[in-house]
Parts: structure tokens; sequence; C-alpha cells
């Protein structure tokens, strides 16, 4: 017989518990000081040349805090993502492909951003 | 008979029926913003794969964002980024239990559009000062 006790220790019908949950609180509680950080950045340094911007980029701390930031957002925002699709998009075949294309996204700014900062901090 | 049944069955009311409420708009804004920032991490990623190509897309990149349409688009990008992390806030808050009562969740309604466009404009003010236009 399948209890609601029965149903918990089993993570539930999705198999996954409160993982997700979890991680969605997780990375909003790590966005918080990472997006201050962002907006710190990008104001002072509005307007600045190619080589000011690209020399403090290059700056291990601000590097490991773009860094931090691009990977806990890229989570933040394929959970984000996925939750609204499955909300309202019910067509099996529109939501499935939403749903990838979602991950797709996530994965392709966070991989893509990362390079960008790699690139810079070693001075490709 | 099928469709008979399913038709008289009581349905639960949806969004048309109610009167729209300062916490409901909140729940839908946070939800549009959440997924407008996805635009914004796309700008992003672009000006810093920009910044990493070398100086040509770099200034094509920075005219862009210097551009009317471009600063727009940054503006927008600072209130929903703002409005949803105060928003996100709010939510830890109520993770924790607390501030469940209706004026407590009135009062943060307010002090989220409040203190999302306020620090919008200020952030937008110390820019602009940073790049002497002020």
């Amino acid at each position: 017989m399948a209890t609601p006790l029965k149903r918990v220790r089993g993570l539930g019908a999705a198999r996954h518990g409160t993982e997700t949950f979890w991680r969605q609180r997780l990375t909003a509680v790590a966005n918080v000081p990472l997006v201050i950080f962002l907006i710190w950045f990008v104001v002072s340094h509005a307007g600045a040349s190619y080589d000011s911007v690209r020399q403090s980029l290059s700056n291990p701390m601000v590097a490991v805090l773009m860094l931090a930031l691009i990977w806990s957002s890229a989570i933040h925002m394929r959970i984000g993502l996925r939750e609204i699709i499955e909300d309202y998009l019910h067509n099996k075949l529109c939501k499935t492909s939403s749903l990838m294309l979602a991950t797709f996204f996530a994965a392709g700014v966070a991989i893509a951003s990362t390079y960008a900062i790699m690139k810079i901090s070693f001075g490709g | 008979m099928t469709n008979k049944l399913e038709a008289e069955r009581p349905l639960s009311p949806h969004l048309q029926i109610y009167r729209p409420m300062l916490t409901m708009l909140m729940s839908i804004a946070h939800r549009i913003t959440g997924a407008s920032l996805a635009i914004g991490f796309a700008l992003l990623t672009w000006w810093l794969v920009a910044t990493s190509m070398g100086p040509d897309a770099y200034s094509f990149v920075q005219s862009f964002f210097g551009s009317f349409i471009g600063r727009a688009l940054l503006f927008a990008f600072t209130w929903a980024l703002i409005h949803h992390m105060l928003g996100g806030i709010r939510h830890l808050i109520w993770d924790t239990g607390t501030g469940l009562d209706i004026p407590t969740v009135e009062r943060f309604a307010l002090g989220t559009i409040v203190g999302s466009v306020t620090l919008t404009v200020l952030v937008w003010l110390i820019a602009y000062y940073v790049m002497g236009g002020l």
C-alpha cells in the first residue's frame, strides 16, 4: 500500500524529491550577492575602454565571481524556465521541445560566457 | 453523455474570474521578469564573448548598448533583475514561514515595486555619473 510517507521515502512521483526546490533556493541565495556584484561591475565600467574592461575581467577575483554568477544563474534560469514551460505548455511535442530548448539555451550561454572569461583571463 | 457531464461538473475559478489584486500581479511579474532575464543573460553573454574576441567586436557591442534601443533594453534588464531579486528575497523570507499574513504580504508587494523602481533609477544615475554624463 502506497501511503503518503512511502511516496515521500521513494522521493515522490518524479523520484527527485525536493532536490529541484532546494537547488532553486540555493542558487537564489547565491545570486543575491552575485547580482549586486554584476551591477557594481557594469556600472563602474560604464563607457570604459576595451583595455580597461579586459584588464578588470582578467582579475582573478572578478573572473571567479563572474563564473559563479554565470553558473548559479544558469542553473536557476533552467529550473525557472522549466517550471513556466511545464505550467503553460501541455502539448507533448511543444512541451518536450521547449524543455529541451530551455536546457540548450541555459547550457549555451553558460558555456559561451565561461569560455569568454577563461579566454580573457588566460590572455587568449 | 460524457461531454455533457464534463460541462456540468463544477470548475475551479481561473484567472479571469478574479479581480486583479496587487499580490496576484506581483506573482505574475515575478514570472515575467524571471523569463525576461533569459534575454538579459544572452546580452551579458554577448558582451563577455565580444570582449574576449577583440577591440572591434567590443566596440560594436558597446555602440549597440549605447544606442537608444540598447539603453532601453539595458534599463529594462536592470529593472527586471532588481525586481526579480527583491521578489526572490521576499520568497526566501516566506520560505522561513514568516511574513505570510495578508498585511505583511501587501507591504512586501508595495516595497518590492517601490524598491525596484528606486534602485533602478539610482543605479542608472550612478552609471551616468561614472560616464561623466551628470
